[in-house]
Order: structure tokens, then sequence, then C-alpha cells
């Protein structure tokens, strides 16, 4: 899987998550960017990607990562 | 919504709750409103999110109070003022394993694991108590799910220094205080976590990241499960099965197989399939579930498969049997006409997707499930909830009879040159009283089931009809009707308000399985006498018109009322002066005081 293809995916699911078609994310994209994005809801994204791509994030992963960039590098490390 | 029923897809739910939320609210169905507090031992975001979208699909619009987080015990113990001024309908209290604060260790005696125990069970005896005192609404308390590691193995659960122990032994305890406690229900999240998979609820990734109790996929089945609880409460349960025959009571299709035929009984294991199903929806039965047939079949051929000796389920076990060529959909109406009841209030079991499909489209509220294979049968209807049972109280084990009783009333109604010769012939006897402790659950019940024969549609909790019933400045009065048939019950209630000279009616409701009997003249007789006694001039009474009360519009009218006035809603106020002039109605029900 590209890249652009993971990100095709990914913001479909920011888009649902967040109700919103407008949303882009880019690898510099953070929580501060959206506005409904907070620790809470995150672990909504979190659900939904796994669910997306098939697989599961573990704890280093998740608290380590800073910015959309850092999901989909996670992503095309687990998915290839 | 197809999306909230069972089976549902969970992780749809959760990533797509915001756009549901939109799409129910603006369905414009008439909710009830509730308001909520969760008090929570870990993150309950979530759970009142989801939470929010099952009650709104079954016609409740919820408001919540959210506890701080892991602020369960201070909240019910020390309520700051933003929730005393909340004053929640109910109370769900959630809390885990996680919540224990002390467990036995290996080597404790059975003496020191009792005394720890002791401690425990008082930490949240002490809440409910305090919760208690300070709302007066339901609780709802989950369980305790089993631990997620066993330090001693096997032993852990049968040792008293085990976790596992621990735990079975303070549910048991959770369960002795729902036994001798109204107004308390516990939320059995042993079995829905076992059911889910333990290992799976209990993954510890979410309770380090987000300090959530249980997965988060899991959260929609607690959350679905809860409102099950909840709308039964508040009256909202089914009350009725129309059930298919031809491959959903029995396998093959008596009509072409001749009863012999059938699968049921014990020979084949198709056959005892069916009769598991069959023996679940007796089980239904004697919880009050009313059984009605809905088939395409001949009536002679119906009769002929239940009365197969191998069959379960006999023509007596049913009220209704619709058995003829008409659209299922027709006959759905026809069982909700006759019985009495809303076809939103029925469920529609049948194997065969076309004609599932047509109950949906043409009586949308009536529930289908999607019944797959036989041996799913069974669970597709439990885990439905539809009949999630909070209070059982003696008159739903006693239902089924009373509904009988009715149908043969009607035919008797046949016989009779008039009406009132008929009334006379049922040797009608009634009490009505003010109300008393030991039918304060009933009167709770009808209070929050009752949509047609209801003036103002005023939903009680328990802890407000006893409140009610104890102040002097209320007059409240129950009536039970029964005849040479059977006793239907309590079946009326009537809480008035006295302010100066003036009664007021704030409710007046009667089950519609005694409409046309003359109880609403008796209760009306001996609320004018009370109210005489009292000296009040005048009764008001109030109609507020919902989507189902309209049979009593014109109540107060034919109660000799005159309209004060009606506002642009519809909802009118009527008068009821010179009291001691008032005449007797009631001339065929002997009523005890």
């Amino acid at each position: 899987m590209t890249r652009e293809e993971v990100y095709e995916k990914l913001n479909g699911i920011f888009q649902e998550v967040f109700d919103d078609d407008s949303i882009e994310v880019c690898d510099s994209t953070t929580s501060a960017d959206i506005e409904e994005w907070d620790s809470l809801e995150h672990i909504n994204l979190v659900v939904a990607v796994e669910q997306e791509f098939g697989f599961k994030f573990d704890m280093g992963q998740v608290v380590s990562m800073k910015d959309v960039g850092e999901m989909v590098d996670i992503i095309l490390d687990e998915v290839g | 919504m197809r999306e909230l029923e069972y089976p549902f897809d969970s992780e749809y739910l959760l990533k797509k709750k915001r756009s549901i939320k939109k799409a129910l609210l603006s369905e414009g169905e008439p909710f009830t409103d509730k308001k909520i507090a969760v008090f929570g031992g870990s993150t309950t975001h979530d759970v009142i999110a989801m939470l929010e979208l099952f009650l709104l699909n079954q016609g409740i619009r919820p408001q919540f109070y959210e506890s701080e987080y892991g602020r369960f015990w201070q909240d019910a113990m020390f309520p700051e003022q933003e929730l005393l001024e909340f004053r929640p309908d109910l109370i769900y209290i959630h809390t885990s394993s996680r919540n224990i604060r002390r467990f036995p260790e290996p080597g404790d005696s059975p003496e020191q694991t009792r005394r720890l125990l002791e401690q425990e069970f008082d930490y949240f005896r002490q809440m409910w108590q305090s919760v208690e005192k300070k709302f007066g609404c339901p609780v709802i308390q989950n369980n305790f799910e089993l631990p997620g590691f066993r330090l001693m193995g096997n032993k852990d659960a049968s040792d008293p220094g085990g976790r596992g122990y621990f735990i079975t032994s303070l549910n048991q305890m959770f369960y002795g205080y729902a036994q001798s406690h109204d107004n308390f229900y516990v939320q059995d999240i042993l079995y829905l976590s076992a059911s889910y998979g333990l290992e799976r609820w209990s993954d510890p990734f979410y309770w380090h990241m987000y300090k959530y109790a249980l997965c988060v996929p899991a959260i929609p089945e607690l959350a679905f499960n809860l409102s099950n609880m909840i709308k039964s409460l508040f009256g909202k349960n089914k009350k009725a099965l129309a059930l298919d025959l031809d491959n959903t009571l029995w396998g093959g299709v008596v009509g072409d197989d001749g009863p012999e035929g059938l699968q049921m009984g014990p020979e084949t294991s198709m056959g005892q399939a069916y009769g598991e199903f069959q023996s679940y929806l007796k089980d239904l039965r004697k919880l009050g579930i009313l059984l009605n047939v809905n088939s395409k079949n001949d009536m002679e051929n119906a009769l002929a498969g239940l009365n197969h000796p191998d069959c379960l389920l006999k023509p007596e076990d049913f009220i209704v049997i619709q058995a003829n060529w008409e659209n299922k959909d027709r006959n759905i109406q026809e069982i909700a006409r006759v019985l009495n009841i809303l076809p939103e209030s029925i469920v529609f079991v049948d194997d065969n997707p076309a004609e599932r499909e047509i109950v949906r489209s043409q009586v949308p509220d009536v529930a289908v499930p999607e019944m797959g294979q036989v041996e799913h049968y069974i669970k597709m209807i439990d885990r439905s909830g539809f009949f999630e049972v909070t209070a059982f109280s003696g008159d739903d084990r006693k239902r089924n009879e009373m509904y009988r009783d009715n149908a043969k009333r009607a035919s008797l109604e046949a016989g009779f040159a008039d009406y009132g010769e008929y009334l006379m012939s049922l040797e009608m006897k009634a009490v009505i009283k003010g109300f008393e402790p030991v039918l304060y659950d009933r009167i709770t019940q009808l209070t929050n089931k009752s949509n047609q024969f209801n003036l103002t549609t005023m939903r009680c909790t328990q802890a407000e009809i006893a409140r009610m019933a104890e102040d002097n400045g209320f007059i409240d009065l129950y009536g039970r009707l029964g005849d040479k048939f059977g006793d239907n019950g309590v079946v009326s209630v009537v809480i008035g308000e006295h302010q100066e000279d003036t009664l007021h009616i704030r409710l007046w409701l009667m089950s519609c399985r005694v409409l046309k009997r003359g109880m609403e003249q008796a209760m009306m007789d001996v609320l004018a006498r009370r109210c005489r006694k009292r000296k009040i001039s005048r009764i008001l009474g109030y109609y507020y018109p919902t989507a189902k009360n309209s049979m009593v519009k014109n109540f107060y009218q034919e109660m000799g009322f005159e309209k004060l006035r009606e506002d642009d809603q519809g909802n009118t106020v009527w008068q009821l002066s010179s009291l001691e002039q008032y005449q007797n109605k009631n001339l065929y029900i002997e009523v005890a005081e």
C-alpha cells in the first residue's frame, strides 16, 4: 500500500469520526488542528483505524505518535 | 433504526456516532425526556455516547450528568449543587473490578476474607443508601466482571485468598441487596463480559491508555444492554409475540407435509432445536408475554400442527391465532386491535425474510428481529432484550389469563340484547382505595406504561408514588377490578392535588383491558365522595394530548365537567363544580372502599 492510498482511507475515517466531509489530513496534522479531536475522541479514531487496516496498535505506538505522519508510518509498517 | 438493533456493528456505531445521533434526532419521534446521572469508576465518555444512541432509538431522549473521572463515590455520598439541581430520573453506577480497593491475599483465612468482603460491600452499600435518600430514583449498579488474571490459577476461584472467589462473593452480596431493595437493579456485566470474551473485554490496553474498564469495541454491547434495562424501567418493554408457524415453530410446512411430517420433538436434531425454541417461548409466557400466531395457513392445518403430541405449545397457550391467507401486516394489526395494545408492543417472529420485510415496511413500529437458523432463534430473541425484566409483579404472571378472560368476555358480549345487561351479568366487584405500599410497584409500572387511557401521561418513579401516597395534600386512588371470569388486578390510578378549595387532577389513567366496563365512573364516584369529605368545592381536570391518548380527549366532558379553556396545542382544562349535587354514575360495579 502506498502512502497516498493510506491517506485516502485515513481521510475517510477522519471525516466519518468527526462527521465533517471537509477534513483533509496531512503529515503535520495534529489534534490541535481539529476542534473535536481530544484525548477521549482519540480512542475512537484509533479503533476505527485498527478496523480499517486490520491490525492493532500497541501501547508504545499510541503513546509515541505525535502527528498524523507518524500514524501513517506505523500503518505502513504494520500492513506493508 | 436498523443499525441499532441486535446484532449491531459496534465499530460502525462508534465511528458514526455523530451522524447517527443527528439522524435519530431529526426523525422527530415524540421522545420521552429523561435525566440520567452516570457515576463512573472509570472513563464513561463513550458509554454515555452509545447509551444515548440506543435510548433515542427506543424513544427516550436522555440528558446526562457525568461524574468527574473516578468520582462515583464522592458524587453519590456528597453530591454537589449542580447534581442536586439536576434531579436525575435514574442513576447508573458503572464500576468494575478495578474499583475494588482491597483484595485478599493468598493464605488469608476465611474469617479475614469475610471481614474484607464486608468492608468492600459497606463501601458500596453506604453509597446506595445515600443515593436512595438524596435522589429517590431507580439505581442501576453493574456487578463485577471476573479478574484479568488468576494468581493461584484454578484455586483463585475457590480459595478465600483468591481474587476470583472475592469477586463472586461480592457479587452475591450485591444480589442480596437487590433482592431486598426496590428501585435497585443489578446490570449483569459478569454475564456480558463472559459472553463477549473476558480476554477481549478486559484488554488492559484500554485501561492504561484511556482508563476504560472494558475495551472500547465492547462499549456498544454494554450500552445496548443498559438501554434495555432503562426502557423496561420506563415502561417501554414489548408485550406480545406474533409468531409464524411453518419453519418458525416447527420444521416443515403443515399444509404440505401434514402434522405427522413436521420436525419437532426429540427424535431428530432439527426437531430438538424447534422443541427448545418452543420451550423458551413457553417460559416467556410465564413472564406474562402474550403469545399469538400470525401464519399463512388454513386454521384447520394450523391447529393440527399445534395439537401434534410433540408440540409443546398448545392452542390454549395463545391469545389470538391468526391463521389465514391475509397479508401478515394486516394480521399483526388485527392482533394489536384484539389485544388492545399498540403495534410497537409487538415482536414479529418469522423465518421468511420477505414476510419480515412486508411487516417492517407496512407497520414500522413492530419489532422484527432477523431470524437466522433455528438453532440461533433463542439467542436472537434473548439478546434483543425485548422483554427485559426489571420488576416482576403478580399481574405479569397472570397477564395471559387476564387476556384470555377478556377474549371470553368478548364472546359473551355477543349474546346480550343490551350492553347494560351484559355488564350486569359480569358480576363485577371493585376495590377502590388510597395507595398501599404493597401496590407501589404495580402503580408505578402503570404510570409508566399506560399511553392510551392516560389524561396527562405523568410518569412517576416508585419514590414519587410513595411520597404522594404519604402526603396529605394529595388524594390518591387505585382501582382493582374483578368479575366472574377472573381478577384484572390494579387497572386504574387517579392522583389529585388538593389546593385551597380545589382538587387538581394530576393523573388519571386506566388500563385499556377494562375499557367500557364502567370502571371510570366508579372511580369518579369515589373521587367525588373523598372531595366532599374534605370540603373541596370544585375539581379541575387536565387533558394533555399525545400521539396516543386521543381516546380520552373528551373524557372529562363524559364525566360531566365543563371546558374552561383550550390552548393552541390542544391542552384543555375542565371544571366540575357544585360537588354537593354530584350524582353517582356507577351502575354495574359493586365497590368496596
